[in-house]
Protein backbone atom coordinates (compact mmCIF):
# COMPACT_ATOMS: atom_id res chain seq x y z
CA UNK A 1 0.00 0.00 0.00
CA UNK A 2 1.74 3.40 -0.92
CA UNK A 3 1.98 6.19 1.87
CA UNK A 4 1.24 9.59 0.19
CA UNK A 5 1.64 12.57 2.19
CA UNK A 6 1.15 16.07 1.67
CA UNK A 7 3.33 18.32 3.30
CA UNK A 8 1.79 21.88 4.03
CA UNK A 9 0.26 24.18 7.19
CA UNK A 10 -2.92 24.30 5.54
CA UNK A 11 -3.82 26.73 2.79
CA UNK A 12 -5.46 26.61 -0.30
CA UNK A 13 -2.20 24.93 -2.61
CA UNK A 14 -2.25 22.44 -0.06
CA UNK A 15 -5.64 21.64 -0.55
CA UNK A 16 -5.43 21.53 -3.81
CA UNK A 17 -2.72 19.27 -3.87
CA UNK A 18 -4.17 16.65 -1.67
CA UNK A 19 -7.09 16.67 -3.73
CA UNK A 20 -5.11 16.23 -7.09
CA UNK A 21 -3.10 13.00 -5.42
CA UNK A 22 -6.40 11.60 -4.32
CA UNK A 23 -8.02 11.95 -7.75
CA UNK A 24 -4.43 10.56 -9.35
CA UNK A 25 -4.57 7.70 -7.04
CA UNK A 26 -8.02 6.87 -7.65
CA UNK A 27 -7.47 7.08 -11.43
CA UNK A 28 -4.63 4.57 -11.09
CA UNK A 29 -6.94 2.47 -9.00
CA UNK A 30 -4.02 1.60 -5.96
CA UNK A 31 -4.69 1.60 -2.32
CA UNK A 32 -3.30 4.78 -0.33
CA UNK A 33 -3.05 5.87 2.44
CA UNK A 34 -3.08 9.75 2.87
CA UNK A 35 -1.92 11.67 5.57
CA UNK A 36 -1.55 15.44 5.85
CA UNK A 37 1.23 16.82 8.13
CA UNK A 38 0.85 20.34 9.00
CA UNK A 39 3.58 20.82 12.04
CA UNK A 40 6.09 22.90 10.87
CA UNK A 41 8.59 20.66 12.76
CA UNK A 42 7.39 17.24 10.97
CA UNK A 43 7.36 19.28 7.62
CA UNK A 44 10.70 20.50 8.74
CA UNK A 45 11.88 17.05 9.33
CA UNK A 46 11.53 15.74 5.55
CA UNK A 47 14.23 18.45 4.37
CA UNK A 48 11.30 20.49 2.92
CA UNK A 49 11.24 23.86 2.99
CA UNK A 50 8.33 25.51 0.90
CA UNK A 51 5.43 23.61 1.31
CA UNK A 52 3.65 22.62 -0.27
CA UNK A 53 5.55 19.26 -0.41
CA UNK A 54 4.05 15.58 -1.36
CA UNK A 55 5.99 12.82 0.16
CA UNK A 56 5.49 8.69 -1.55
CA UNK A 57 6.55 6.12 0.58
CA UNK A 58 8.82 8.12 2.45
CA UNK A 59 10.60 10.15 -0.19
CA UNK A 60 10.20 13.73 -1.38
CA UNK A 61 8.79 13.53 -4.40
CA UNK A 62 8.34 17.86 -5.27
CA UNK A 63 8.29 20.56 -2.90
CA UNK A 64 6.58 23.79 -3.89
CA UNK A 65 4.67 23.61 -6.56
CA UNK A 66 0.97 22.08 -7.00
CA UNK A 67 1.54 19.46 -9.15
CA UNK A 68 -1.55 18.06 -11.28
CA UNK A 69 -3.43 15.34 -11.37
CA UNK A 70 -1.35 13.74 -14.13
CA UNK A 71 1.94 14.59 -13.23
CA UNK A 72 0.49 12.92 -9.44
CA UNK A 73 -0.47 10.36 -11.36
CA UNK A 74 3.14 9.76 -13.47
CA UNK A 75 4.99 9.68 -9.48
CA UNK A 76 2.69 7.21 -8.19
CA UNK A 77 3.33 4.41 -11.09
CA UNK A 78 7.18 4.95 -10.89
CA UNK B 1 -41.63 13.88 24.80
CA UNK B 2 -37.66 13.87 25.50
CA UNK B 3 -36.42 17.66 27.46
CA UNK B 4 -34.50 19.37 25.34
CA UNK B 5 -30.46 18.30 24.99
CA UNK B 6 -29.36 21.74 26.85
CA UNK B 7 -25.85 20.56 26.97
CA UNK B 8 -25.65 20.20 23.17
CA UNK B 9 -28.21 23.67 22.41
CA UNK B 10 -27.15 26.29 24.57
CA UNK B 11 -24.19 27.64 22.15
CA UNK B 12 -27.44 28.35 19.93
CA UNK B 13 -29.13 30.00 22.45
CA UNK B 14 -26.52 32.31 23.26
CA UNK B 15 -25.68 33.45 19.66
CA UNK B 16 -29.98 33.75 19.19
CA UNK B 17 -29.94 36.00 22.13
CA UNK B 18 -26.83 37.90 21.42
CA UNK B 19 -27.72 39.07 17.66
CA UNK B 20 -31.06 39.58 19.07
CA UNK B 21 -29.93 42.37 21.47
CA UNK B 22 -27.40 43.66 18.68
CA UNK B 23 -30.87 44.06 16.52
CA UNK B 24 -33.14 45.41 19.18
CA UNK B 25 -30.40 47.95 19.80
CA UNK B 26 -29.16 49.05 16.78
CA UNK B 27 -28.29 52.64 16.83
CA UNK B 28 -29.68 53.38 13.22
CA UNK B 29 -31.34 56.58 13.43
CA UNK B 30 -28.19 57.90 15.47
CA UNK B 31 -26.31 60.46 13.43
CA UNK B 32 -22.92 58.93 13.68
CA UNK B 33 -23.98 55.30 12.97
CA UNK B 34 -25.77 55.84 10.00
CA UNK B 35 -23.35 58.08 8.80
CA UNK B 36 -20.56 55.13 9.86
CA UNK B 37 -23.27 52.99 7.25
CA UNK B 38 -23.20 55.24 4.47
CA UNK B 39 -19.30 56.24 4.80
CA UNK B 40 -18.64 52.40 4.49
CA UNK B 41 -20.45 51.54 1.08
CA UNK B 42 -19.21 55.04 -0.20
CA UNK B 43 -15.76 53.38 0.28
CA UNK B 44 -16.06 50.16 -0.87
CA UNK B 45 -17.98 52.15 -4.21
CA UNK B 46 -14.89 54.32 -4.63
CA UNK B 47 -12.53 51.23 -4.33
CA UNK B 48 -14.37 48.99 -6.62
CA UNK B 49 -14.04 52.67 -9.20
CA UNK B 50 -10.60 53.53 -8.48
CA UNK B 51 -8.44 50.89 -7.40
CA UNK B 52 -9.83 47.52 -8.30
CA UNK B 53 -9.94 47.43 -12.32
CA UNK B 54 -7.15 49.31 -13.19
CA UNK B 55 -4.38 48.48 -10.12
CA UNK B 56 -5.18 45.65 -8.46
CA UNK B 57 -6.32 43.43 -11.55
CA UNK B 58 -2.78 44.35 -12.99
CA UNK B 59 -1.06 43.36 -10.02
CA UNK B 60 -2.63 39.97 -9.52
CA UNK B 61 -1.42 39.55 -12.66
CA UNK B 62 1.83 40.63 -11.99
CA UNK B 63 2.01 38.76 -8.63
CA UNK B 64 0.53 35.27 -10.32
CA UNK B 65 3.28 35.79 -12.96
CA UNK B 66 6.05 35.91 -10.62
CA UNK B 67 4.47 32.77 -8.67
CA UNK B 68 4.61 30.71 -11.70
CA UNK B 69 8.31 32.29 -13.76
CA UNK B 70 10.46 33.07 -11.09
CA UNK B 71 11.78 30.21 -10.21
CA UNK B 72 11.83 29.83 -6.54
CA UNK B 73 14.48 26.89 -5.89
CA UNK B 74 16.67 29.33 -7.44
CA UNK B 75 16.36 31.65 -5.07
CA UNK B 76 16.47 29.32 -2.01
CA UNK B 77 20.16 28.34 -3.59
CA UNK B 78 21.15 31.82 -1.71
CA UNK B 79 19.18 30.76 1.20
CA UNK B 80 20.29 27.09 1.86
CA UNK B 81 22.66 25.58 3.88
CA UNK B 82 26.02 26.31 1.61
CA UNK B 83 24.85 29.99 0.86
CA UNK B 84 27.00 32.61 1.25
CA UNK B 85 26.44 33.65 4.51
CA UNK B 86 26.81 37.88 3.89
CA UNK B 87 24.74 37.62 0.13
CA UNK B 88 22.33 35.58 2.07
CA UNK B 89 21.29 38.34 3.88
CA UNK B 90 20.36 40.72 0.95
CA UNK B 91 18.43 38.14 -0.64
CA UNK B 92 15.89 37.21 2.15
CA UNK B 93 15.34 40.73 3.09
CA UNK B 94 14.27 40.73 -0.82
CA UNK B 95 12.96 38.09 -1.81
CA UNK B 96 9.68 37.82 0.33
CA UNK B 97 8.60 39.58 -2.71
CA UNK B 98 9.56 36.08 -4.95
CA UNK B 99 8.70 33.61 -2.30
CA UNK B 100 6.59 34.79 -0.25
CA UNK B 101 3.62 35.89 -2.43
CA UNK B 102 1.27 33.05 -0.88
CA UNK B 103 1.34 34.54 3.17
CA UNK B 104 1.16 30.79 4.07
CA UNK B 105 4.43 30.00 3.22
CA UNK B 106 6.26 32.43 4.92
CA UNK B 107 6.45 30.59 8.06
CA UNK B 108 7.48 27.34 6.84
CA UNK B 109 10.44 28.54 5.09
CA UNK B 110 11.26 30.23 8.13
CA UNK B 111 11.66 27.30 9.52
CA UNK B 112 13.53 25.96 7.05
CA UNK B 113 16.06 29.06 6.86
CA UNK B 114 16.63 29.02 10.28
CA UNK B 115 17.12 25.20 11.02
CA UNK B 116 18.66 23.83 7.68
CA UNK B 117 19.68 27.04 5.68
CA UNK B 118 21.61 29.73 6.45
CA UNK B 119 20.79 30.13 9.27
CA UNK B 120 19.03 32.91 12.55
CA UNK B 121 19.92 36.02 11.09
CA UNK B 122 19.07 35.56 7.25
CA UNK B 123 15.29 33.70 8.50
CA UNK B 124 14.94 36.34 10.67
CA UNK B 125 15.20 38.53 7.88
CA UNK B 126 13.25 36.62 5.58
CA UNK B 127 10.70 36.42 8.31
CA UNK B 128 10.14 40.15 8.56
CA UNK B 129 10.74 41.40 4.87
CA UNK B 130 8.91 38.92 3.89
CA UNK B 131 5.13 40.14 4.44
CA UNK B 132 6.11 42.91 4.66
CA UNK B 133 7.44 43.72 1.00
CA UNK B 134 4.77 41.54 -0.50
CA UNK B 135 4.09 42.65 -4.17
CA UNK B 136 0.48 43.37 -3.94
CA UNK B 137 0.87 45.27 -0.92
CA UNK B 138 3.19 47.62 -2.18
CA UNK B 139 1.61 48.53 -5.13
CA UNK B 140 -1.60 49.29 -3.16
CA UNK B 141 0.10 51.33 -0.90
CA UNK B 142 1.71 53.50 -3.31
CA UNK B 143 -1.80 53.88 -5.60
CA UNK B 144 -3.38 54.44 -2.47
CA UNK B 145 -1.62 56.13 0.27
CA UNK B 146 0.92 57.32 -1.99
CA UNK B 147 4.17 57.10 -3.69
CA UNK B 148 6.19 58.45 -0.53
CA UNK B 149 4.96 55.66 1.39
CA UNK B 150 5.19 53.03 -0.81
CA UNK B 151 8.39 53.81 -1.82
CA UNK B 152 9.03 54.32 2.42
CA UNK B 153 7.45 50.54 2.77
CA UNK B 154 9.46 48.73 0.33
CA UNK B 155 12.68 50.41 1.06
CA UNK B 156 12.34 50.23 5.05
CA UNK B 157 11.20 47.04 5.06
CA UNK B 158 14.07 45.80 2.97
CA UNK B 159 16.68 47.86 5.41
CA UNK B 160 15.36 47.31 8.69
CA UNK B 161 14.71 43.54 7.90
CA UNK B 162 18.75 43.00 7.04
CA UNK B 163 19.91 45.56 10.32
CA UNK B 164 16.84 43.09 12.23
CA UNK B 165 18.66 39.94 10.59
CA UNK B 166 21.99 41.01 11.61
CA UNK B 167 20.89 42.00 14.83
CA UNK B 168 19.35 39.13 16.32
CA UNK B 169 22.43 36.61 14.40
CA UNK B 170 24.71 38.91 17.20
CA UNK B 171 22.64 38.69 20.03
CA UNK B 172 22.46 34.72 19.51
CA UNK B 173 25.86 34.04 17.88
CA UNK B 174 27.10 32.12 21.17
CA UNK B 175 24.04 29.19 20.08
CA UNK B 176 24.72 26.43 18.37
CA UNK B 177 21.79 25.41 16.88
CA UNK B 178 22.34 21.91 15.27
CA UNK B 179 20.76 21.64 11.70
CA UNK B 180 17.93 19.75 12.74
CA UNK B 181 17.36 18.07 9.11
CA UNK B 182 19.69 17.95 5.87
CA UNK B 183 17.22 19.76 3.34
CA UNK B 184 16.72 17.31 0.45
CA UNK B 185 17.10 18.63 -2.68
CA UNK B 186 14.23 17.72 -4.99
CA UNK B 187 14.72 18.41 -8.67
CA UNK B 188 13.45 20.86 -10.57
CA UNK B 189 12.47 20.93 -14.14
CA UNK B 190 14.94 23.86 -15.51
CA UNK B 191 13.25 25.68 -17.99
CA UNK B 192 15.84 27.93 -18.87
CA UNK B 193 14.57 31.29 -19.98
CA UNK B 194 17.07 34.13 -20.68
CA UNK B 195 16.66 36.57 -18.09
CA UNK B 196 16.39 39.53 -20.16
CA UNK B 197 13.11 37.92 -21.69
CA UNK B 198 11.96 37.94 -17.64
CA UNK B 199 12.87 41.66 -16.71
CA UNK B 200 10.98 42.84 -20.43
CA UNK B 201 8.18 40.62 -19.42
CA UNK B 202 7.72 42.31 -15.79
CA UNK B 203 8.91 45.04 -17.15
CA UNK B 204 5.95 45.50 -19.69
CA UNK B 205 3.33 45.29 -16.89
CA UNK B 206 4.90 47.19 -14.33
CA UNK B 207 4.88 49.83 -17.16
CA UNK B 208 1.32 49.15 -17.84
CA UNK B 209 0.41 49.42 -14.08
CA UNK B 210 2.51 52.42 -13.49
CA UNK B 211 0.68 54.09 -16.91
CA UNK B 212 -2.64 53.43 -16.04
CA UNK B 213 -2.34 55.04 -12.69
CA UNK B 214 -0.25 57.73 -12.79
CA UNK B 215 -1.98 60.20 -10.94
CA UNK B 216 -2.61 64.32 -11.76
CA UNK B 217 -0.40 65.91 -10.76
CA UNK B 218 -0.86 69.12 -9.33
CA UNK B 219 0.71 71.19 -12.10
CA UNK B 220 -0.85 71.99 -15.22
CA UNK B 221 2.50 71.79 -17.04
CA UNK B 222 5.60 70.36 -17.23
CA UNK B 223 6.81 66.38 -17.30
CA UNK B 224 4.93 65.16 -14.99
CA UNK B 225 1.59 66.60 -16.56
CA UNK B 226 2.43 65.89 -20.10
CA UNK B 227 2.70 62.57 -18.89
CA UNK B 228 -0.53 62.34 -17.34
CA UNK B 229 -2.07 63.71 -20.43
CA UNK B 230 -0.32 61.42 -22.54
CA UNK B 231 -1.22 58.24 -19.96
CA UNK B 232 -3.08 55.87 -22.05
CA UNK B 233 -1.10 56.14 -25.26
CA UNK B 234 1.65 55.02 -23.44
CA UNK B 235 -0.49 52.05 -21.34
CA UNK B 236 -1.46 51.13 -24.61
CA UNK B 237 2.04 51.06 -26.08
CA UNK B 238 2.88 49.07 -23.20
CA UNK B 239 0.40 46.78 -24.30
CA UNK B 240 1.12 46.21 -27.57
CA UNK B 241 4.97 45.44 -26.41
CA UNK B 242 3.30 42.68 -23.99
CA UNK B 243 1.56 41.13 -26.66
CA UNK B 244 4.63 40.96 -28.92
CA UNK B 245 6.77 39.73 -25.88
CA UNK B 246 3.82 37.13 -25.19
CA UNK B 247 4.26 36.09 -28.93
CA UNK B 248 7.68 35.89 -29.20
CA UNK B 249 8.82 34.23 -26.08
CA UNK B 250 5.63 32.62 -23.98
CA UNK B 251 3.90 30.98 -26.95
CA UNK B 252 0.56 33.10 -27.62
CA UNK B 253 -0.51 32.60 -30.71
CA UNK B 254 -0.61 36.07 -32.35
CA UNK B 255 -4.07 35.85 -34.14
CA UNK B 256 -5.33 35.56 -30.71
CA UNK B 257 -3.41 38.69 -29.22
CA UNK B 258 -4.62 40.45 -32.70
CA UNK B 259 -8.51 39.80 -31.66
CA UNK B 260 -7.83 41.00 -28.04
CA UNK B 261 -5.99 44.36 -29.55
CA UNK B 262 -8.86 44.80 -32.26
CA UNK B 263 -11.74 44.90 -29.37
CA UNK B 264 -9.97 46.61 -26.89
CA UNK B 265 -9.02 49.39 -29.75
CA UNK B 266 -13.09 49.37 -30.99
CA UNK B 267 -14.69 49.10 -27.37
CA UNK B 268 -11.81 51.88 -26.51
CA UNK B 269 -13.11 54.14 -29.51
CA UNK B 270 -17.05 53.13 -28.75
CA UNK B 271 -16.60 53.97 -25.20
CA UNK B 272 -14.69 57.73 -25.40
CA UNK B 273 -17.45 58.41 -27.51
CA UNK B 274 -20.39 57.47 -25.28
CA UNK B 275 -18.85 58.48 -22.20
CA UNK B 276 -17.18 61.51 -20.79
CA UNK B 277 -13.40 61.03 -19.09
CA UNK B 278 -11.91 58.47 -17.09
CA UNK B 279 -14.46 56.35 -17.10
CA UNK B 280 -14.14 55.93 -20.78
CA UNK B 281 -10.76 54.22 -20.38
CA UNK B 282 -12.08 51.48 -17.96
CA UNK B 283 -14.04 49.60 -20.75
CA UNK B 284 -11.28 49.07 -23.56
CA UNK B 285 -9.00 48.10 -20.08
CA UNK B 286 -11.53 45.51 -18.89
CA UNK B 287 -11.94 44.32 -22.74
CA UNK B 288 -8.53 43.67 -22.60
CA UNK B 289 -7.86 41.91 -19.62
CA UNK B 290 -10.96 39.83 -20.16
CA UNK B 291 -9.39 38.87 -23.34
CA UNK B 292 -5.87 38.08 -21.83
CA UNK B 293 -7.73 36.14 -19.19
CA UNK B 294 -9.57 34.18 -22.03
CA UNK B 295 -6.75 33.33 -24.36
CA UNK B 296 -4.54 32.17 -21.09
CA UNK B 297 -7.08 29.69 -19.10
CA UNK B 298 -7.57 27.99 -22.24
CA UNK B 299 -4.52 27.65 -23.34
CA UNK B 300 -1.60 25.09 -22.22
CA UNK B 301 1.37 24.68 -19.78
CA UNK B 302 2.82 28.04 -18.97
CA UNK B 303 0.43 30.33 -19.83
CA UNK B 304 -2.58 28.72 -17.88
CA UNK B 305 -0.34 27.98 -15.12
CA UNK B 306 -0.16 31.80 -14.91
CA UNK B 307 -3.73 32.35 -15.04
CA UNK B 308 -4.07 30.27 -12.48
CA UNK B 309 -2.02 31.81 -9.92
CA UNK B 310 -3.71 35.07 -10.41
CA UNK B 311 -6.94 33.48 -10.44
CA UNK B 312 -5.83 32.06 -7.05
CA UNK B 313 -4.84 35.03 -6.06
CA UNK B 314 -7.97 37.28 -6.89
CA UNK B 315 -10.22 34.33 -5.01
CA UNK B 316 -8.28 34.47 -2.23
CA UNK B 317 -7.37 38.55 -1.57
CA UNK B 318 -10.91 40.36 -2.90
CA UNK B 319 -13.14 38.87 -0.43
CA UNK B 320 -10.41 40.00 2.36
CA UNK B 321 -10.37 43.73 1.29
CA UNK B 322 -13.76 43.51 0.74
CA UNK B 323 -14.30 43.29 4.22
CA UNK B 324 -11.02 45.42 4.95
CA UNK B 325 -12.49 48.11 3.37
CA UNK B 326 -15.84 47.53 5.26
CA UNK B 327 -14.24 47.74 7.98
CA UNK B 328 -12.40 50.86 7.45
CA UNK B 329 -15.18 52.98 5.55
CA UNK B 330 -17.64 51.97 9.48
CA UNK B 331 -14.75 53.07 11.76
CA UNK B 332 -13.17 55.54 10.32
CA UNK B 333 -15.09 56.70 7.09
CA UNK B 334 -13.99 57.98 3.85
CA UNK B 335 -10.63 60.21 3.50
CA UNK B 336 -12.19 63.56 5.26
CA UNK B 337 -14.75 61.99 7.06
CA UNK B 338 -15.55 60.09 9.97
CA UNK B 339 -16.86 56.69 10.84
CA UNK B 340 -18.06 55.14 14.35
CA UNK B 341 -14.23 56.63 16.06
CA UNK B 342 -14.29 59.91 15.92
CA UNK B 343 -11.67 61.60 14.86
CA UNK B 344 -10.59 63.39 17.45
CA UNK B 345 -9.39 60.33 18.81
CA UNK B 346 -7.00 59.58 16.24
CA UNK B 347 -5.41 62.42 16.09
CA UNK B 348 -4.71 62.60 20.00
CA UNK B 349 -3.39 59.04 19.92
CA UNK B 350 -1.50 58.83 16.95
CA UNK B 351 -1.57 62.02 15.21
CA UNK B 352 1.79 64.17 14.26
CA UNK B 353 5.16 62.50 15.02
CA UNK B 354 5.89 62.58 18.79
CA UNK B 355 7.68 59.52 20.11
CA UNK B 356 4.03 58.47 21.77
CA UNK B 357 2.66 58.43 18.89
CA UNK B 358 4.74 56.15 16.57
CA UNK B 359 5.54 54.00 19.47
CA UNK B 360 1.92 53.59 20.06
CA UNK B 361 1.34 52.67 16.15
CA UNK B 362 4.13 50.50 16.09
CA UNK B 363 2.53 48.55 19.27
CA UNK B 364 -0.63 47.87 18.11
CA UNK B 365 0.48 47.18 14.42
CA UNK B 366 2.61 44.55 15.86
CA UNK B 367 -0.02 42.75 17.74
CA UNK B 368 -3.26 43.24 15.19
CA UNK B 369 -3.66 41.18 12.68
CA UNK B 370 -3.98 42.51 9.45
CA UNK B 371 -5.47 39.98 6.71
CA UNK B 372 -3.30 40.26 3.20
CA UNK B 373 -3.78 44.32 2.12
CA UNK B 374 -6.36 44.87 4.79
CA UNK B 375 -3.72 47.50 6.24
CA UNK B 376 -4.02 49.78 3.38
CA UNK B 377 -7.72 50.81 3.49
CA UNK B 378 -7.07 50.89 7.62
CA UNK B 379 -4.15 53.06 7.08
CA UNK B 380 -6.07 55.68 4.50
CA UNK B 381 -8.67 56.16 7.09
CA UNK B 382 -6.58 56.82 9.91
CA UNK B 383 -4.68 59.11 7.99
CA UNK B 384 -7.91 60.71 7.04
CA UNK B 385 -8.43 61.16 10.31
CA UNK B 386 -5.30 62.65 11.62
CA UNK B 387 -2.73 60.20 11.89
CA UNK B 388 0.53 60.94 11.22
CA UNK B 389 2.74 60.54 8.65
CA UNK B 390 5.62 59.05 10.85
CA UNK B 391 3.17 56.97 12.43
CA UNK B 392 1.26 56.25 9.98
CA UNK B 393 4.63 54.36 8.54
CA UNK B 394 5.45 52.73 11.78
CA UNK B 395 2.19 50.99 11.00
CA UNK B 396 3.20 50.03 8.15
CA UNK B 397 6.27 48.63 8.62
CA UNK B 398 4.87 46.66 12.24
CA UNK B 399 1.62 45.53 11.34
CA UNK B 400 1.18 43.36 8.36
CA UNK B 401 4.60 41.26 9.50
CA UNK B 402 3.19 40.73 12.61
CA UNK B 403 0.16 39.56 14.46
CA UNK B 404 -0.44 38.08 18.18
CA UNK B 405 -1.03 34.36 16.18
CA UNK B 406 1.79 34.73 14.19
CA UNK B 407 3.96 35.61 17.38
CA UNK B 408 2.45 32.21 19.04
CA UNK B 409 3.65 30.04 15.69
CA UNK B 410 7.09 31.78 15.47
CA UNK B 411 7.53 31.21 19.03
CA UNK B 412 7.22 27.28 18.26
CA UNK B 413 9.56 27.63 15.77
CA UNK B 414 12.38 29.42 17.86
CA UNK B 415 11.65 29.63 21.18
CA UNK B 416 10.08 32.06 23.44
CA UNK B 417 13.43 34.12 24.01
CA UNK B 418 14.30 34.76 20.38
CA UNK B 419 10.61 35.48 19.99
CA UNK B 420 10.69 38.23 22.43
CA UNK B 421 13.57 39.81 20.88
CA UNK B 422 12.10 39.54 18.15
CA UNK B 423 9.01 41.49 18.79
CA UNK B 424 11.47 44.18 20.49
CA UNK B 425 13.44 44.23 17.64
CA UNK B 426 10.47 45.38 14.89
CA UNK B 427 8.71 47.72 17.26
CA UNK B 428 11.63 49.63 18.09
CA UNK B 429 12.85 49.66 13.97
CA UNK B 430 9.28 50.62 12.92
CA UNK B 431 9.29 53.46 15.89
CA UNK B 432 12.26 54.88 14.61
CA UNK B 433 11.59 54.26 11.09
CA UNK B 434 8.46 55.97 11.19
CA UNK B 435 10.09 59.09 13.16
CA UNK B 436 12.65 59.61 10.45
CA UNK B 437 10.20 59.86 7.74
CA UNK B 438 7.65 61.99 9.44
CA UNK B 439 10.52 64.40 10.50
CA UNK B 440 11.70 63.99 6.65
CA UNK B 441 8.32 64.65 4.83
CA UNK B 442 6.24 66.24 7.25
Amino acid sequence: MKSIKILGSGCAKCRQLADNAVAAADELGIEYQLDKVTQINDIMAFGVMMTPGLVVDGQVKSSGKVLSRDAIKTLLSE
Amino acid sequence: MNAIAWRGEWKKLIWLLGIFAVCFWLPVGSERFDGAMLEALHLTKWYAREHVLLCLVPAFFIAGAIGVFVSQAAVMRYLGPKANKVMAYGVASVSGSILAVCSCTVLPLFAGIYRMGAGLGPATAFLYAGPAINVLAIILTARVLGLELGIARAVGAIVFSVVIGLIMHLIHRREETAKAAVMTDTPEPQTLRPLGQSIAFFGAMVAILVFANWGQPAETAGFWHAIHAAKWPLTAVFALVLAVILIAWYGARWWHMLLIAVATALSGLAASAALDGPAAALIPFAVAVLGLSVVLSTSQGESAEWFNATWTFAKQIMPLLLIGVLLAGVLLGRPQQEGLIPSQWVTDLVGGNSLRANLFASVVGAFMYFATLTEVPILEGLIGNGMGKGPALALLLAGPALSLPNMLVIRSIMGTRKTVVFVILVIVMATLSGLIYGAAFP
